[in-house]
């Protein structure tokens, strides 16, 4: 069942990267796009393939693929299916680590300083969460301090970027907020790419420690588990996936709610099968919602966050539904 | 000609302006208290006031990225082009343009003060009319016509000057880019260039998707002069996939100040442009 899963996802993943590939104001066929990928022996088209649409679909994948695994690490930790990066506002923190880096100037000079500004931002945000919501996550704790979070990250966000001398700065507001891939590039990736492939690591093998955590944080100590150093992991783990996403993309919301949520049932809840396929499952989504931003308007740079939030707020309506009813809010 | 050539020729026919202006009998009453609220009306109302006229200009025209008569306009007190602080310095007429802010003409005009709304312009055509516009609203319509005359035939030896064609690409923020109808592709075209955005079918402003814009392969990327500070919206113009463009394909340039209104400063972005073509 689960290799099945994880099999089908990645087929899914693999085919939407393709799509994403291949569409484009560009206007190439598929034929020509793949061609001038691989060859690249016509300059305009290679430009397109290689510059503008590779880095675009491989940050699709690296940026969903670390909001899916964070947010089921979370939800594993706190044992909460309401834990996830964008509501609980490490994705926001993240966002203004990234642009504190930005406007002072640090990430001109220093190639590193956005990924680890933007990683401290989230490290910053999780501690608080973590420390407010309390081993056991209770869910108002956790959605209260997440509002608290959001809006204060938010809010000095909104600050630096309006402070700043460009004129442009303070409309990318909506951009560090909502999140798009529109013009990003290979330098992206790069930035990225180690850190949320080090974040995906970390927490990848704290799965067994997860599914020992699902009997209860005393039946897990006793079977080994040192709560401390998985703490540890956690944080380190969420906001360094998030922290790298975030600084190239900006903060797109409900990912890491939505696909551990359809997946779990496939996985029998069990936290170190949904990891790996929420991985995926989060690579998937973001391809899926960068093709229809620009399949829907093409020309307007609509925002991820946007489609991300319309398909994730409903269902974050029924979880809190159904948590009630539970007995647990 | 080079552009230093023009400059000398304005800065001499300003220099007239100011010096004939004592001498000259006004019709009606000419405004003695004027404001300027607008990057673009500032430099008109500058080049045509009389001494003492021109009482406040708006505060981006001391912003070296943006205005073209800096030194000259240091001398005027700034303003922000707020309603309150425009109506404290008791102005008798204030330059707007049509795309200035509706609450504060608005308000403005509610409290009884003249404002004027002198319209965009999109072509170098309609530069003497704007020119004889901001003449006739200050009592200087001599001036003004001596103005004009001068654009039409420093911007009729420009276009004698036309060499071959070459395909050009204005590439700003966010992919922003002028079509027809507007006037930095009226510059491009009389330097001689053809702009790619046109072949794209845009006519006015708007946005030109990257792939797009390397697709259409220009010969010459004039780019949008970069503002203090970072945004993202910039980083399009040193995405790896223009620096590519421009290493291998096309030459680059940068668009500023001069290419902003539709003043006699147009003239220069012209020159240099077509200084271009010499160089390559």
């Amino acid at each position: 069942m689960r290799r099945a899963l994880l099999a089908v996802l990645a087929v899914l993943v693999l085919a939407l990267f393709s799509v994403s590939l291949l569409i484009g104001p560009a206007g190439l066929a598929p034929a020509e796009a793949l061609l001038a990928l691989i060859r690249g022996d016509a300059l305009a088209e290679t430009l397109v393939m290689r510059e503008i649409r590779l880095p675009r679909a491989l940050l699709a994948v690296l940026v969903g693929a670390a909001l899916g695994l964070a947010g089921a690490a979370m939800q594993g930790y706190l044992r909460n299916p309401l834990a996830e990066p964008g509501l609980i506002g490490v994705s926001g923190s993240a966002a203004l680590g990234a642009v504190i880096a930005l406007q002072t100037g640090f990430a001109a000079a220093h190639m590193l300083a956005l990924p680890f500004a933007a990683l401290a931002g989230a490290v910053l945000a999780v501690l608080i969460i973590l420390a407010l919501a309390g081993p056991r996550g209770g869910s108002i704790t956790l959605i209260l301090a997440g509002i608290a979070v959001s809006a204060l990250a938010g809010a000095l966000t909104a600050l630096v970027l309006n402070l700043s001398p460009n004129p442009f700065a303070a409309a990318e507001i909506v951009f560090w907020m909502m999140g798009s891939l529109q013009d990003r590039s290979m330098t992206h990736v790069w930035i990225a790419a180690p850190f949320i492939a080090l974040g995906g690591a970390v927490l990848l093998l704290q799965g067994r420690k997860f599914d020992a955590l699902t009997l209860g944080e005393d039946a897990a100590a006793s079977m080994g588990v040192h709560l401390g150093r998985l703490r540890l992991a956690l944080v380190l783990g969420v906001a360094s996936m998030v922290g790298a996403a975030t600084a190239v993309a900006g903060a797109i919301g409900f990912v890491g709610l939505v696909v551990p949520h359809i997946l779990r049932p496939f996985v029998g809840a069990r936290p170190s099968a949904l990891l790996p396929a929420s991985a995926l499952g989060g690579a998937a989504l973001v391809l899926m919602a960068d093709i229809a931003v620009r399949v829907i308007l093409p020309t307007r740079d609509l925002k991820l966050g946007v489609l991300t939030a319309i398909v994730g707020a409903p269902l974050f309506f029924h979880l809190i539904y159904k948590t009630r009813m539970q007995g647990q809010l | 000609m080079g552009w230093p050539a023009i400059t000398r020729r304005l800065c001499a026919g300003a220099v007239v302006c100011l010096a004939l202006s004592w001498g000259e009998a006004t019709l009606a009453q000419p405004p003695e208290r004027v404001v300027s609220i607008n990057l673009c009306t500032d430099q008109l109302a500058m080049m045509l006031a009389a001494p003492g006229q021109l009482v406040s200009i708006s505060r981006i025209s001391h912003d070296p990225n943006m205005s073209v008569m800096l030194e000259e306009a240091k001398r005027y007190p700034t303003n922000l082009g707020q309603a309150e602080e425009v109506f404290r310095l008791e102005p008798d007429l204030v330059l707007a343009v049509s795309f200035s802010s509706p609450y504060t003409v608005g308000l403005l005009r509610r409290l009884g003060v003249e404002v004027a709304q002198l319209p965009l312009a999109n072509s170098l055509d309609e530069i003497p009319q704007n020119i004889r516009e901001i003449g006739r609203l200050l009592g200087r319509e001599v001036q003004a016509e001596e103005l004009a005359a001068q654009f039409k035939s420093d911007l009729a030896r420009l276009r004698g000057a036309q060499p071959e064609t070459r395909r050009a690409a204005l590439h700003y923020a966010n992919n922003y880019t002028s079509g027809v109808n507007s006037m930095a592709h009226e510059i491009l075209t009389a330097a001689g260039f053809e702009n790619v955005a046109a072949e794209a079918g845009l006519s006015g402003g708007g946005v030109l998707a990257m792939e797009r814009l390397v697709m259409l392969m220009p010969d010459l990327i004039i780019s949008g002069q970069p503002y203090p500070g970072t945004s993202r919206s910039e980083e399009v113009l040193h995405h790896p996939a223009m620096k590519a463009l421009r290493e291998n394909h096309a030459s680059g340039a940068l668009s500023d100040a001069e290419w902003v209104c539709g003043t006699p400063a147009v003239l220069r972005a012209i020159a240099r442009l077509i200084a271009l073509h010499d160089g390559s």
